[in-house]
């Protein structure tokens, strides 16, 4: 009897779980099927969910009208290099913090994170005008560094409490056989967080190539990544939802793509050390 | 012999050096409206005829306007040209930060600029950015719909009359809405609408001392009209309407009338996308009777931010787009119904163009609007549908957002109104009116 119940209630989270899934999903389930749309069936009312004419057209005018592979490009450059750049400074970092402690890291990791509590528009003119000194303004090298400064606050935070997880006396017993601090970083600690570098390193591209403030605000022709992109194609007076669908479809796909193939590593990351 | 040659030498460099600094590649910042696109894909006329080329950064409205603003104020140069409006133009014009359009050749035909733009777009007699097509608002209406309704619209219809019209073609059971109207918060939404009628109803922003009059008869006359029209012959969840929304159901059938921009005639009179495309009629802007209609003046512009090291090119592009030979480019490409309206007077005494449908309307609704001129009593400030100072956009904003909340009925009117006049009294203040 108690086995019913249990399997009946299993059923029953599996199909709460997809139900879930399913609404969460579903905005980006109807831009991807809007973007097979005619403009005037995106619009039409009551809306039309399968069965319409499916038509490419969308994609061969988005594709004829924007370099789609130079705006993917430039996505893969910052959102990856920002992150890679990220990480090479959050590790040794989040290291000294998870094994060295000092009276005052707590401080420290919680002054890190107030910095992601002022709205990005409060710094755009100090980071514009540093930008034109720099010559930094519509460059790739430019948006890498902000958009690892606006992230490194929480690949420091992911990686600190990551690293809390693993036993300092194994990092002992490392150092009694003679290894030395890179060593000790490098062939120890980082294989045993794996896990959790994978997924922060995720997380991040996620974050990096959503960023759709910076980005937009410092970029012009040049350095404008996938949301450039997609803004390009809203209209303010004009009727372009089909093509704004598949605009964003495009933006979307690869990293859709790399979150399903990885989405093992992301979930062990994510709920890396929640129970202990 | 050889003075000769050195000088032919000579020649050749100075040559080649010039004509390496004539082909420049210009950015252009714009929108995504239907008109920009086209000029987009007709670059190519512009760089085989110059042999500049031209790199597009075209973003969503908002964006952009933040996006220039932050690079024009900062002389940040990654523009060459900026497409703006009539709201930055002369406040821009005035700081310095464009450069002026004064000395375009004979050729350009400048006077043929229609008027109002030349003015709505100048400072002291100066033009800062050159109109690349221009828009008023008037009246769209279902003549299928008027008809049944056993009632006929006049060229120039009163306020009285479309809220008759609107009550009487409404039918709710089967999703026919009256009126369409904007409703969606926002300086260029909803306030862009009501702010040109409250002109009609003789409201204005701000008294000549710019004291803020939300606290008139005449403002809470206009609200009170427009929101109960809209309760009574508007679409549902109104206050979420803009531009783009009204578009849509006015396309599918279920408006009566749409007073919105003349831009939008071509879009509904377009049988590949609208399902009323033979059924629309044109009108002016409702009026009250007192003199002044609720129409406004916009106009999409290209102007050049001052600090470009390619002045000469960019001002070749304007001339380019905003010439009387780009308007036959387009007509001849894609149809005279599809040539950027609004711009220039000769445009409208093509007689190709007389055969549009909207063409007489839109010429007739730009032509009675008047920027510097816009409201029943006076005014220390120029633009219909906005005041052209700085604080303006930011303060219309929250106004903006009262006025919706009214129109979802969360607010009375008179709050709506209250919370308008004090916001408005505090921001002026701030800003050391």
């Amino acid at each position: 009897m108690a086995r019913a119940i249990t399997s009946q209630r299993k059923a029953l989270n599996t199909a709460l779980a997809w139900g879930v899934g399913l609404l969460i999903f579903f905005p980006i389930l109807w831009t991807i099927l809007t973007s097979f749309k005619t403009e005037a069936q995106a619009i039409s009312d009551p809306p039309v969910f399968l069965f319409f004419d499916w038509t490419l057209e969308n994609y061969s005018v988005v594709q004829e009208r924007s370099d789609y592979g130079r705006f993917l490009w430039n996505s893969i450059i910052i959102a990856g290099g920002s992150t890679i750049l990220g990480i090479i400074i959050a590790v040794p970092a989040a290291w000294s913090m998870a094994f060295v402690p000092s009276k005052r890291t707590k401080d420290i990791l919680l002054w890190m994170l107030s910095t992601k509590m002022l709205p990005a528009v409060g710094v755009l003119y100090p980071i514009y005008l540093l930008f034109i000194k720099l010559g930094l303004l519509d460059t790739k090298i430019g948006l890498v560094i902000v958009l690892m400064l606006i992230n490194l606050p929480i690949i420091v935070w992911m990686l600190y409490t990551y690293f809390k997880e693993i036993p300092g006396e194994i990092l002992e017993a490392a150092r009694m056989d003679g290894a030395t601090l890179r060593e000790e970083v490098l062939y120890i600690l980082t294989p045993m967080a794996i896990p959790g570098i994978a997924s922060t390193l995720l997380l991040n591209v996620i974050l990096a190539w959503n960023e759709a403030f910076w980005t937009l605000n410092l970029t012009a022709a040049k350095a404008a990544p996938l949301t450039a992109f997609i803004a390009s194609y809203s209209s303010p007076e004009g009727l372009f939802y089909a093509k704004l669908s598949a605009a964003s479809t495009m933006a979307i796909a690869p990293i859709l793509i790399l979150g399903w193939f990885s989405q093992k590593q992301l979930v062990s990351g994510l709920t890396f050390g929640a129970v202990k | 012999m050889f003075a000769k040659y050195a000088l032919g030498a000579a020649t050749a460099i100075s040559l080649i050096a010039a004509g390496s600094a004539s082909a420049e590649t210009i950015t252009i910042a714009t929108v995504n409206n239907g008109d920009m696109i086209r000029m987009q894909g007709l670059t190519d006329d512009f760089t085989a005829k110059t042999g500049h080329d031209v790199e597009w950064v075209t973003l969503e409205e908002n964006v952009l306007r933040q996006r220039v603003t932050t690079d024009i104020t900062t002389k940040g140069g990654q523009f060459d040209i900026m497409t703006i409006g009539m709201y930055e133009t002369p406040i821009w014009g005035k700081n310095g930060w464009l450069v002026p359009l004064d000395d375009l050749p004979a050729d350009y035909d400048a006077d043929d600029i229609l008027p109002a733009m030349r003015g709505g777009l100048s400072v002291d007699g100066t033009l800062y950015a050159a109109p690349f097509y221009g828009e008023s608002s008037m009246i769209m209406y279902r003549t299928d719909l008027m008809e049944k309704a056993g009632l006929e619209m006049p060229d120039a219809p009163t306020w009285e009359f479309v809220a008759e019209a609107a009550r009487a073609m409404t039918d709710k059971d089967n999703g026919i809405y009256g009126i369409c109207l904007r409703g969606k918060a926002g300086w260029g939404e909803n306030m862009a609408f009501l702010t040109a009628t409250a002109n009609a109803f003789g409201a204005r922003w701000f008294d000549e001392n710019w004291q803020a009059q939300f606290d008139q008869p005449e403002w809470k006359e206009t609200l009170e009209f427009y929101v109960n029209l809209m309760n009574d012959a508007g679409p549902p969840g109104a206050s979420n309407n803009g531009f783009n929304e009204n578009l849509s159901l006015f396309q599918q059938g279920k408006c009566g009338m749409w007073i919105d921009a003349t831009v939008a005639a071509s879009f509904v009179t377009n049988p590949n996308d609208s399902t009323v495309a033979d059924k629309v009629g044109f009108a002016l802007a409702p009026d009250t009777g007192k003199g002044k209609r609720g129409n406004w003046l916009w106009a999409w512009a290209l102007g050049i931010p001052a600090g470009t090291q390619k002045t000469d090119a960019a001002k070749e592009f304007i001339q380019w787009a905003t010439s009387k030979e780009y308007i036959e480019l387009v007509a001849a490409k894609e149809g005279w119904a599809n040539v950027p309206p609004g711009a220039r007077t000769s445009l409208y005494e093509d007689p190709n163009y007389k055969d549009v449908p909207f063409a007489r309307m839109t010429l007739e609704s730009i032509l009675s609007a008047d920027p510097t001129n816009p409201t029943v009593d006076p005014v220390p400030y120029v633009g219909i549908q906005f005041a052209a100072i700085p604080e303006f956009a930011g303060i219309a904003g929250q106004v903006g957002q009262e006025f919706a909340a009214a129109l979802a009925g969360q607010q009375s009117v008179d709050e709506a109104l209250a919370k308008a006049q004090a916001l408005t009294t505090d921001e002026m203040e701030a800003a050391g009116y």
